[in-house]
């Protein structure tokens, strides 16, 4: 029988230990993975992903054309979504002290920030692509741009709820309306926040394929126009990945490495970035 | 100006009458301008304010527009099967029957697997992130750990296909097989053909994406606990497990209950990865290493290809239930996590 004081130790001991076994644990999954990516993913990387269309099976091709849709979707999602994001994140934080409108908004947004992506696939392909009947970059767009909102609402009131009331109570004190106060002083003083979340959405987007499966779906060929079905990576990816074709396998792999590098630079451009506004302010 | 100063040089006589049309300028005409100015920027202060406000209630908008379109594109599936869709296993598109059953089960096991995993990983990852990691290292391990999260879940799927489910497949699974197949009670969840993909598959994937989220939610709201209460047990001699465990643990199991509930919502609704691993087989069976279907995987393979009214509006049905329970699971995270915040905001 071991007294209680050994007994208590051995347990913090070991309990402790697993917890270090716990970090590992998750460590080795993202260094598999990316390791997995880097060996597949670099001996597919040629120019000719650069510079091709993505090939019918059995030739050579590449993936500029899921690129450039890839690309140009989330751009669009963007610019769609961030001022949307940024006025109502800027109402929750500034305007929406009474009422009952902005604790339900907040309640709804959190809510819309982990919905399950593909059901706003399915809600874009109900409301626009039924009605126009077909696929379109346009659909695939709007089905991103629901994704941004929630994110840019949520860092925009974070960072706007960081900024001082002083700062409000200075400029309003100087004479200047509400519409100038938000504007040209605290949405300023937050900007370098509200930047890190607009990356971070772009981030999240940029690797999305569900939403996109129903709206955007897939072309194998050069498009600039957001009318029409439009290729974009994650799908190219689903879709080779998928294949029994090895070129097709290797060109998917190129293809994830390329979404996963552009993925965690953003991530890690953005935290850079946050922490060194954090440090000067 | 100056063509106003200009007389005044030459007939000195009119020296001030320049002056006094200027006080006079002073006194009437800002007096003027500067109220229209006031109202001007109220009228933009009402603008702008009626503007961020039409933003925040287009939320709510997107919200019901969601309910609604889901539920219009479903009506056909209702009125056709009522509330046995929900019960029946039938899926079958040749002769239009279907049912929701094996989707649901599919989506809750994978679920529940994942959890299983992934909470006591969590918990560890955040005790070492709170307590135990040395300073330099607690921020570049943290992100590291929230890139897992940020890797795209198609990514976790292609990597799942390719390379996991195989070596799982060849090693992992005869050896559950082997061992756990034979036990009495669990044997029958535990045995089939090693093919390496299938439910268990697609559960150990999902912990491994979920682990990032609830990891990081329990760490925030580790670091919530008033450090005066960890120094007190520490002082009166508690190890660091125990005043995870009865102290830490205890003040803050609402918000980990919530970051639990979060991350369970994260892996209902997970598409690519499980799309990948789960088999894609529209059939009830009782092991974990057959393949097996998700509502997420059933909509990402089959909805592009359905044909037919009844076909389609079932998967969207599957896509409504699917909403509906992830949104309660996330609604009651979200309160969780507001309960905890309310009694830190009580604290101080």
């Amino acid at each position: 029988m071991l007294n209680l004081y050994t007994r208590r130790r051995i347990i913090n001991a070991a309990g402790l230990t697993v917890s270090v076994l716990a970090m590992l644990f998750g460590l080795f999954w993202l260094c598999w993975i990316l390791i997995t990516l880097l060996n597949h993913g670099l001996p597919a990387l040629t120019t000719a992903v650069f510079t091709q269309m993505t090939p019918p099976p059995g030739n050579t091709g590449g993936l500029l054309n899921a690129i450039a849709g890839s690309l140009l979707m989330t751009l669009v999602g963007t610019l769609i979504g961030t001022p949307i994001g940024i006025l109502a994140g800027t109402y929750l934080a500034e305007f929406g002290q009474r009422g009952w409108l902005a604790p339900i908004t907040r309640f709804i947004n959190d809510v819309l920030l982990s919905a399950p992506s593909i059901v706003i696939g399915l809600f874009v392909y109900e409301i626009y692509v039924v009605r126009v009947k077909h696929f379109s970059g346009w659909a695939g767009a709007f089905a991103l741009s629901i994704l941004v909102i929630p994110i840019v609402i949520r860092t925009t009131e974070n960072m706007l709820r960081l900024v001082p009331s002083t700062l409000r109570e200075a400029a309003a004190a100087l004479g200047a309306p509400q519409w100038k106060v938000v504007n040209f002083v605290t949405l300023r003083a937050a900007r370098a926040g509200i930047i890190t979340g607009v990356l971070l959405a772009v981030a999240r987007i940029s690797g999305e394929t569900a939403p996109l499966l129903f709206t955007s779906l897939n072309n194998q060929f050069w498009s600039s126009n957001m009318d029409q079905p439009m290729a974009n990576l994650p799908v190219v990816i689903f879709q080779f990945a998928m294949s029994p074709y090895d070129d097709w396998q290797r060109l998917a792999w190129a293809g994830a490495l390329l979404i996963t590098a552009s993925v965690l630079t953003l991530n890690i451009v953005a935290r850079v970035l946050f922490r060194q506004s954090a440090t000067t302010h | 100006m100056t063509g106003a100063l200009a007389p005044v040089v030459f007939i000195p006589n009119f020296v001030f009458c320049p002056i006094i049309i200027q006080v006079k300028k002073h006194t009437t005409m800002p007096m003027f301008s500067h109220e229209a100015r006031l109202k001007r920027q109220a009228m933009f202060d009402l603008l702008f304010r009626g503007l961020t406000r039409i933003s925040a209630f287009g939320v709510l908008a997107l919200l019901a527009a969601i309910i609604v379109s889901l539920i219009m594109g479903s009506m056909p599936a209702i009125h056709t099967f009522g509330l046995g869709f929900l019960a029946s296993s039938d899926w079958d598109p040749v002769n239009d029957k279907f049912g929701a059953l094996i989707p649901i089960i599919g989506t809750l096991i994978t679920s529940c697997i994942a959890l299983l995993i992934a909470i006591p990983v969590s918990f560890g990852i955040a005790i070492f992130l709170t307590e135990l990691s040395p300073r330099i290292l607690r921020r570049p391990l943290g992100i590291a750990i929230e890139l897992l999260a940020g890797i795209p879940s198609i990514i976790y799927g292609m990597w799942g296909l390719f390379v996991f489910a195989p070596l799982f497949g060849d090693y992992i699974e005869p050896w559950i097989n082997r061992h756990i197949g034979t036990m009495p009670y669990l044997g029958p969840f535990f045995s089939g053909p090693p093919m390496g993909i299938g439910m268990l598959t697609a559960g150990i994937i999902l912990a491994i994406m979920v682990i990032p989220f609830i990891a990081s939610v329990m760490r925030d709201v580790f670091d919530v606990v008033p450090a005066l209460l960890k120094e007190s047990a520490y002082g009166l001699g508690a190890t660091t497990w125990e005043v995870m465990w009865q102290v830490v643990l205890p003040y803050t199991k609402v918000g980990v209950a919530g970051g639990i509930m979060l991350g369970l919502g994260r892996a209902l609704g997970e598409t690519m990865a499980v799309t990948f691993v789960i088999g894609n087989a529209h059939e009830l069976t009782k092991s974990l290493l057959m393949p097996g279907n998700s509502i997420s995987s059933a909509l990402a393979n089959e909805f592009t290809e359905a044909v037919g009214d009844l076909y389609t509006s079932s998967l969207i049905e599957l896509g409504l239930i699917l909403f509906f329970i992830t949104f309660v699971v996330l609604s009651i995270a979200r309160y969780m996590l507001f309960k905890l915040g309310q009694r830190e905001g009580q604290a101080s």
